[in-house]
């Protein structure tokens, strides 16, 4: 049923009980599938709605362990931007927020793709020379991308520390169409999209290895429900990429972290957009709940464990503090804990596996969500024309060996100071 | 988390510097590229026991090997990473 | 006023005064915000956050949904704040919220009407059409109308603390089982900390009306915890709740020093984070009881019964004349007893279970005039406050029955959230019918009614067995204390959901915050929103600021029912931490605006200051950045100023920020050609060389000059930036890499105070500051290094030069720092020395091409500084395998090169693109960067560094540089980055 006020309101007659699954629960299917997708998170999702719905592939199926959007999709801070500065990843963010900016419509479904702003404050010179060079890179590029100095910061955001700060905002880059989106109704959305083109989405199904040929060649997946023949299996289990490959005995760039984020309690809207502090791990928004969304750095440990500890919770509050002390009467109300596949120069991998009918997804950083359109495309775009996107061309596996690296921090081959 | 170091006893995560996995061995004067690449780049990444490099920075300043299970966090050794001296 | 005569934990010889939406009010000591109102009969305390409906006062502890208030006012101002944990001060004011204009009229309230629209997830299906109108119109609305509290929008003006403690158990809850453990514990001599969320000991013992060793329960509570506090291995923390527990036995608990006074008083924080490492733990943290759901069962007057019991007994308030309890365990008919005994009329006691726990409660409440409804239930309350239930009794006959108070008791969740903080799964219990902890985190244990020992003896029976476990796991001989209590029934049956279809009632509420029905989670079920994680995000049951305490259970059984499950296979949700809401405030603790981070001072920085000098950060250091001097109009006039008396002759900088490491031992060389490019080990005696070293990955690490001070004695110095990185690096090289090295190394980064002088005067000054030294050319030629003693100290010093001048480094201890520059200046004076700051130093600096942390980024080779021809190809080295790969080595990229304006009055900034002239403004004819940009006075125009594709081969090319965030293209020729005297005359002169 197409979603609308009108069918809400129509539903609202018959108390809602004419609404169906937004998704079918598929069972794994005997014939096998042209591709199979690992991983229902947004990635996954949108990489079997592009295949079907750009490619014409139809005998698509999502594998997810658990219940999608479980992992990473519904463990992130749910900004939205393009601010990169390499020209390695420019192209591909600024893809995802064009996608982002028609998704709804595309989708039927309402993900709340909010462009309230996302603000990167500075606070030294050379630091706004760094964000120049970043902004100058986004607008070669066609993004927007504007360099506020501190009145102009204030004019945005005049509950910032302006007067006490031991590292004193002296201005911020700002990318007005930068945003938020709401991370569960993107999956969900993919899903219900996918599904409806005819993609198998079978939750509760755990990778437990490959099938191969003679070759070697992966021909599909086997599973906690049984082995699942495909064409070609397509990863996209970020923060487990490490995991799933070794199944089929590689190993990748990529060290497995936790980031950690939180909550606070429901407040009446105080913050415009996304701010980020620049003199120390901190960010946050607002969602349309009310609650107060924030971060900061990963905790720096290689970790599954998909929670934290205390000292990054203590850094991230006081970053908090430090730049905006009107919240510190504000309360805590949930943290949790994402597992990143942090790659070794703080960049993805969209490419080929060395194994044939095995391709990768993976490398995600703590920048997923942003990315989830253009990873589904691009994704999508490999697996069917077996050719890089456009956007995507950098994102190579062979990069660490030729050291066409994409590091955007220049922080070199120790992943969790990316 | 607590760091069993060596040299200071159980201390405070805080005080050290995490790098990670102590398992490739930097290859000797010489070795291909192919070897380095892997030294560098390549992570085993486990879900499971782990033995890795931590660095007590705000302590006694030597580096220690410390074995962890990345699933659960459980610290279950911490050594010197030379030979005995 | 429903206050009772008598009784109570309260003191009625100390009344307080306070305002609930301006509304004077009055209650006593021992009261919390939430038993006064009820005390003052105050029913209508808050809004819901959807459908804005009336909502009082459901619970007696922190996980009220309902009666969230802003607390004091101001910049001190506390949103959502619940009014059952706030401790009743003289003065205090507290406000309703998230309702316009007034709590009785809110205009939201209209939302109620919406409501078979607003149902759960109706935002995702709709508000997409136009596009444009989600950030200009829907979103807007939707957010005004959400949130709850507001901030003050000024910073908070308390302060907070940080604590640590280590001991060898934390019992955390201080009720019947907490206190028995303590007390085993405390007597066999462990070092304990008992952390309890009340300001006062007894848990439910203050709100039951039972007796433990023959007296009343809470004055056990009494003697216990003051045998406690006398303890000295003991350490009790009252208002504190433990809100994590983290990896390595680490737990977090927040003590709310001043929340329960007016303000805190001088010196005192807020409130203090305590950080506690605990050998062992016991979770001793109660249980939580549970709403029931049917019709209105959020209309104020509908409480649980264990929050009735508790006002009653313990605030001696009453919420009702006349109540209807309805349980489905034997707890509710103790509230009903405790009711009647407070004088309450007891309407009935509606219990859908068909056996009524004791003939004792049944004969006590048929003689005061109770209706005993067994297998009957409520279907409907109406009124706001409550003023009738509807009751479906066991035959199918329907009753109104008038009252005023609805008391709920549907069975008790053991609180163990904590216990899910380190992943351990909560298993279903068939026979509690609760969630109770399988497998705790590493040391630690649940006790009493946490574990699912609901009666009060088996919790005293608990805490202390769980003790002596502790306790003989520690080593300790404890003879095991036994506490009397009775073993009142504590069974129950629970009844999840009511039948009466919905269109024969009103709305029942699972989540009574975020205003999540049974038909909510109908319609995720209906959807596919089956699993429990799906159904929470998909309804938001479970989110509110109770965090499902009390909405969890009721939800997942609704869901097990609706998709033909049990609840062992729905599972539950994991609870995170924190476990209450908590501050940000007190997370950060003391580190906030100029305490953020500590402030790093060289020796020289009072003198700097007395100087004039303008200060900059530079990662935590102060440096002057310039000394400003009266009469100037800007810091450029100034800088121009210092770089020019410099150049002509002779200025003084403070570099002592520099990383300087020591490096000691026979194979000190050995190590030291192993990390940098060029070698180390062929340096003489007294001669300084510069070095880079690399990443393994074969990309720039860091620069600096090593100084050999002895055959096996190095003084490596590192830029201000990578200081710790470096030694840290140095550091792996020699205890991972080479352990057979013999080599020591140490940071003296701290010990040494470095000052630069430059300018073509420095010598003729040094020779009159240092008599005694030969500081000629030929005694101390450019890169020579010398060590003599000065000031009874030490003092090196080398002819290096970062300026391209004639320079000196002078180093001496630390402590010698401040006297040294004041003499240097002293001194200086006959030779018209001038101070300058990091500004000047950088200017001198891109005239000299030298690279900086601009062009150290961490992204360049020592090839595209120019700085290729310094690799060695004798030795191996950190980096130099991985720096060899096409993408490094390639000719096309981004190399350094100077930049001068054509139109020498236009500014390049450094963040500008590189583009051909000519060329669109895509991204496709990028070409590079400016890394760095001055104005030279010297040349007497701009002038910058770059990295510009091929560009050593493109000196003389024009190029544009692209500034659109700043402003207009300027067009600049590419020249080398040796700007000025590129020979190296002025430095050897």
């Amino acid at each position: 049923m197409r979603y609308s006020i009108f069918s809400l309101a129509r539903q609202a007659l018959h108390r809602h009980r004419g609404w169906g699954p937004a998704w079918r629960d598929a069972e794994p299917a005997e014939a096998g599938y042209d591709v199979v997708i690992v991983g229902g998170g947004g990635h996954g999702l949108a990489t079997a709605y592009y295949l079907a719905r750009v490619h014409g592939l139809t005998r698509v199926a999502v594998i997810e362990k658990g219940w999608i959007g479980g992992g990473n999709a519904g463990r992130n801070t749910t900004i939205i931007r393009s601010n990169y500065g390499l020209p390695g990843n420019e192209p591909f963010y600024e893809f995802s927020m064009k996608l982002w900016e028609g998704l709804e419509r595309e989708l039927n479904y309402n993900a709340m793709v909010s462009q309230r702003g996302v603000l990167n404050l500075y606070h030294s010179d050379p630091q706004r020379d760094a964000y120049a060079r970043r902004g100058n890179a986004m607008r070669l590029h066609g993004a927007d991308a504007e360099l506020l100095d501190r009145d102009g910061v204030r004019a945005m955001v005049p509950f910032l520390d302006f007067e006490n700060a031991r590292f004193p905002v002296q201005g911020g880059l700002l990318q007005r169409r930068g945003g938020t989106a709401r991370h569960d109704a993107v999956v969900w959305g993919y899903a219900r999209a996918a599904s409806a083109l005819g993609v198998d989405i079978i939750q509760n199904c755990e990778l437990t290895g490959f099938l191969t040929d003679a070759s070697g060649a992966v021909t599909g997946v086997e599973t906690t429900r049984g082995p699942i023949r495909a064409g070609k299996v397509g990863l996209a289990v970020a923060g487990n990429s490490s995991r799933a490959v070794a199944l089929a005995g590689l190993t990748l760039p990529i060290e497995s972290h936790v980031l950690q984020a939180f909550v606070s309690e429901g407040l009446k809207p105080v913050i415009p957009g996304v701010v980020t502090f620049g003199a120390g791990h901190f960010y946050i928004s607002q969602s349309d709940k009310g609650g107060l969304v924030f971060g900061g750095d990963i905790d720096g440990y290689n970790s599954y464990a998909q929670r934290g500890n205390l000292p990054v919770v203590e850094d991230v509050c006081e970053g908090g503090m430090a730049v905006m002390p009107m919240i510190g009467r504000a309360r805590i109300l949930r943290s949790w804990g994402g597992i990143a596949d942090m790659s070794m120069d703080g960049s993805p991998i969209i490419d080929a596996s060395p194994l044939p009918g095995l391709w990768l997804n993976a490398g995600w950083c703590y920048g997923g969500f942003k990315a989830t359109p253009a990873s589904g495309y691009c994704f999508a775009h490999l697996l069917a024309t077996e050719t890089p996107h456009e956007t995507a061309t950098a994102f190579r596996l062979d990069r660490f060996r030729t050291g066409r690296l994409i590091d955007e921090k220049g922080v070199g081959a120790q992943p969790n100071l990316h | 988390m607590r760091i069993p170091c060596p040299f200071c006893g159980s201390r405070d995560s805080r005080e050290f510097v995490h790098r990670g996995d102590a398992g490739p061995a930097r290859p000797a004067d010489g070795a291909d590229a192919e070897a380095m690449f892997d030294y560098v780049y390549q992570r085993a990444n486990p879900a499971g026991l782990i033995r890795e490099h931590w660095y007590h920075a705000q302590g006694c300043r030597n580096w220690i090997v410390v074995e962890r299970d990345t699933r659960s966090h459980a610290v279950s050794g911490g050594a010197w990473p030379g030979p005995a001296r | 006023m429903t206050r009772r005569a008598t009784g109570g934990l309260i003191d009625r010889a100390t009344p307080l005064h306070f305002t609930f939406d301006g509304r004077a009010l009055s209650g006593f000591a021992g009261d919390t915000l939430a038993s006064a109102l009820v005390a003052n009969g105050v029913r209508l305390i808050g809004r819901s956050f959807k459908y804005h409906r009336p909502r009082g006062i459901l619970t007696a502890g922190s996980e009220e949904p309902n009666a969230l208030v802003t607390l004091r006012t101001g910049a001190a101002a506390e949103p959502n704040t619940r009014a059952t944990t706030v401790e009743l001060f003289d003065g205090l004011a507290a406000r309703s919220q998230n309702r316009w204009p007034s709590l009785r009229f809110d205009a939201l309230a209209v939302n109620q009407l919406f409501a078979p629209l607003f149902v759960a997830g109706f935002y995702y299906k709709t508000f997409m059409w136009p596009a444009a109108f989600w950030e200009k119109l829907y979103e807007p609305l939707i957010r005004r109308a959400a949130g709850l509290g507001a901030l003050s929008m000024e910073p908070d003006p308390d302060a907070y603390d940080h604590a640590h403690a280590f001991c060898d158990l934390l019992v955390i809850g201080g009720g019947p089982a907490g206190l028995a453990a303590a007390l085993t514990a405390g007597r066999a001599g462990l070092r304990v900390v008992l952390a309890n969320d009340d300001p006062r000991a007894g848990g439910r013992l203050l709100a039951e009306n039972a007796v433990v060793d023959d007296v009343p329960g809470h004055e056990w509570a009494g003697t216990a915890i003051a045998e406690l506090a006398g303890m000295a291995n003991v350490r009790v923390l009252a208002r504190t709740a433990v809100i994590g527990v983290y990896d390595g036995c680490e737990y977090a608990a927040v003590e709310r020093v001043a929340d329960h006074l007016p303000s805190p008083v001088s010196g005192q924080p807020r409130q203090r984070l305590w950080k506690i490492v605990a050998t062992r733990a016991i979770l001793a943290t109660g249980a939580t009881e549970r709403p029931l759901v049917f019709g209105g069962n959020d209309r104020p007057g509908v409480m649980t019964a264990s929050a009735v019991s508790t006002y009653v007994n313990r605030f001696a308030a009453l919420p009702g004349r006349r109540a209807v309890v309805t349980t489905t365990s034997d707890s509710g008919w103790q509230t009903a007893l405790d009711l009647v005994k407070a004088g309450v009329t007891v309407v009935a006691i509606v219990d859908p279970r068909r056996i009524a726990p004791t003939h004792h409660a049944v004969t006590t409440l048929i003689r005061s005039g109770t209706e005993i409804m067994l297998g009957a239930r409520i279907s409907d309350v109406f009124g706001s406050p409550v003023r009738k239930v509807e009751v479906v009794k066991s035959n199918g006959q329907v009753r109104r029955l008038a009252c005023d108070l609805v008391a709920m008791a549907g069975g008790w969740n053991p609180a163990i959230g904590l216990g899910g903080h380190l992943g351990a799964r909560p298993q279903w219990s068939a026979e509690k019918h609760c969630f109770l902890l399988d497998e705790a985190p590493p040391g630690l244990a649940a006790a009493g009614a946490a574990a699912g020992k609901f009666s009060l003896g088996k919790a005293l029976a608990d805490g202390v067995a769980q003790a002596v476990e502790v306790c003989a796991a520690l080593g300790r001989d404890c003879p095991p204390p036994h506490f009397a209590g009775h073993d009142e029934p504590a069974d129950g049956t629970p009844f999840w959901h009511n039948a009466t279809p919905l269109a024969m009632r009103g709305k029942a509420f699972v989540d009574f915050q975020h205003d999540v029905t049974d038909s909510d989670v109908a319609l995720a079920a209906r959807e596919g929103f089956t699993s429990v994680e799906h159904m929470k995000r998909y309804t938001t049951l479970g989110m509110a600021t109770d965090q499902g305490r009390l909405s969890q259970l009721n939800g997942h059984a609704l869901l097990a029912a609706a998709t033909g499950r049990a609840i062992a296979e729905v599972g539950t949700i994991l609870s995170r931490a924190p476990w209450q809401p908590v501050a940000i405030g007190v997370m950060a603790g003391a580190h906030r605006g100029a305490h953020f981070r500590p402030e790093r001072r060289t020796a020289g920085h009072d003198w700097a200051a007395e100087q004039g000098a303008t200060f900059v950060d530079a990662g935590l250091w102060k440096r002057a950045q310039w000394f400003a001097r009266p009469g100037e109009s800007d810091w450029l006039e100034t800088v121009n100023r210092e770089v020019t008396m410099t150049r002509q002759g002779v200025g003084i900088c403070d570099v002592s920020t520099l990383g300087k490491i020591d490096l000691m031992g026979p194979d000190a060389a050995v190590l030291l050609d192993r990390l940098y490019i060029n070698t180390m080990s062929t340096l003489p005696i007294g001669k300084a060389r510069y070095g880079v070293m690399l990443r393994e990955d074969g990309f720039v690490m860091d620069d600096g000059t090593v100084t050999r001070l002895g055959d096996e004695h190095f003084y490596v110095t590192t830029t201000t930036a990578n200081a710790a990185r470096v030694m840290q690096h140095l550091d792996f090289a020699r205890q991972v890499l080479w352990p057979e090295l013999d080599v020591q190394a140490c940071s003296v980064t701290e010990n040494w105070s470095t000052y630069a002088v430059a300018g073509p005067r420095s010598r003729a000054l040094l020779a009159a500051a240092l008599p005694g030294c030969d500081v000629a050319d030929a005694a101390l030629p450019y890169m020579a290094a010398t060590t003599l003693r000065w000031n009874g100290g030490p003092l090196r010093l080398a002819r290096l030069s970062f300026s391209g001048e004639l320079a000196y480094e002078v180093s001496v201890p630390a402590q010698h720092g401040d006297v040294l520059v004041r003499h240097l200046f002293a001194t200086g004076r006959a030779f018209d020395v001038v101070p300058y700051g990091t500004e000047a130093l950088g200017v001198m600096r891109i005239e000299k091409g030298h690279p900086a942390g601009n062009e150290l980024n961490g992204t360049t080779t020592a090839a595209d500084l120019g700085l290729g021809r310094m690799m060695s190809r004798k030795k191996d080295y950190v980096g130099r395998t991985m720096a060899g790969r096409e993408g490094l080595t390639d000719p096309a990229r981004p190399a350094l090169v100077g930049l001068v304006p054509v139109d020498r009055t236009s500014r390049i900034r450094a963040g500008g693109h590189l583009l051909p002239p000519g060329a669109a403004a895509t991204a496709a004819s990028d070409e590079g960067y400016v890394t760095s940009a001055a104005y030279s006075p010297t040349l007497g125009h701009p002038i910058a560094l770059a990295l510009l594709a091929n560009g050593p081969s493109r000196h003389g090319e024009h190029v544009i540089v692209h500034d659109p965030v700043r402003g207009a293209d300027v067009e600049a020729q590419v020249c080398p980055p040796v700007f000025l005297d590129p020979e190296g005359t002025r430095l050897r002169g």
